[in-house]
């Protein structure tokens, strides 16, 4: 299992601010996660279409499409930040 | 040092703790961030600032370590508040102290370049038109990269 965090617009777009999920052992990393992702259809499908400026972090640091991941980690997905 | 808050922050009361009793500081810069009420060519009545506990925190410390790798700079000081604000309301508080200006207002426009396009906030704008979240700019990537020439 890992744990999915959803931030500012995906987080209302999915409806959804956390959950635990089990992708199948051959997605490894970021961007095939990203990917499983969006075959959920609907809004997961448009918030995460290939193009859309989201951000991912994994265990808090940011990462890319070829980040490797494993069981136990926090990734977490938002849109570019807009502090300060 | 790097704080998270929903509590206003007194600018005068920081910059005296930062500073004090180290007479080895000759100059202390500080920058306040604000929240305006115009975005957009729209009136902006109120705003929700979301982040990612945990995260930023790390973030903060990390852009901070990043800037004393650079510059000599005595203490560093990082305040950004989270929850809803109001026009004229404080948002951000960047203060660096060192021995001389140079390294002072170099490092305090480095952490608020990253801060801006590093650390995980989120600011969502209430306007007439309804709630929408606040774009990421360009201008501020262009910001940052130019730290890296």
């Amino acid at each position: 299992m890992i744990t999915l965090l959803y931030f500012a617009r995906l987080r209302e777009s999915f409806g959804i601010s956390s959950e635990q999920a089990a992708p199948p052992a051959e997605i490894a990393d970021i961007g095939a996660l990203l990917e499983w992702l969006r075959s959920r259809g609907d809004a997961w499908q448009n918030e995460l279409a290939p193009g859309k400026p989201v951000r991912v972090a994994v265990n808090q640091a940011m990462a890319t499409n070829a980040t490797p991941f494993a069981e136990g980690d926090e990734i977490a997905l938002f849109p570019p930040v807009t502090g300060g | 040092m790097v704080r998270v808050q929903n509590e206003d922050f007194d600018v005068g009361a920081e910059i005296a703790e930062l500073r004090r009793d180290n007479a080895r500081i000759g100059a202390l810069a500080c920058f306040v961030g604000l929240v305006r009420d115009l975005n957009e060519d729209d009136s902006v009545s109120e705003m929700s600032l979301e982040h990612y506990p945990g995260m930023t925190e790390k973030a903060l410390a990390e852009i901070v370590a990043q800037a004393r790798l650079r510059w000599e700079i005595a203490d560093a000081l990082v305040i950004h508040r989270i929850g809803t604000l109001k026009p004229t309301d404080q948002i951000v508080l960047v203060a660096t102290t060192s021995a001389h200006r140079h390294e002072a207002f170099a490092s305090c426009e480095f952490i608020m370049d990253y801060l801006k396009t590093q650390a995980p906030f989120w600011k969502k704008e209430q306007t007439a038109q309804g709630a929408r979240w606040v774009d990421a700019r360009e201008s501020d990537d262009t910001a940052r990269q130019r730290w890296n020439a």
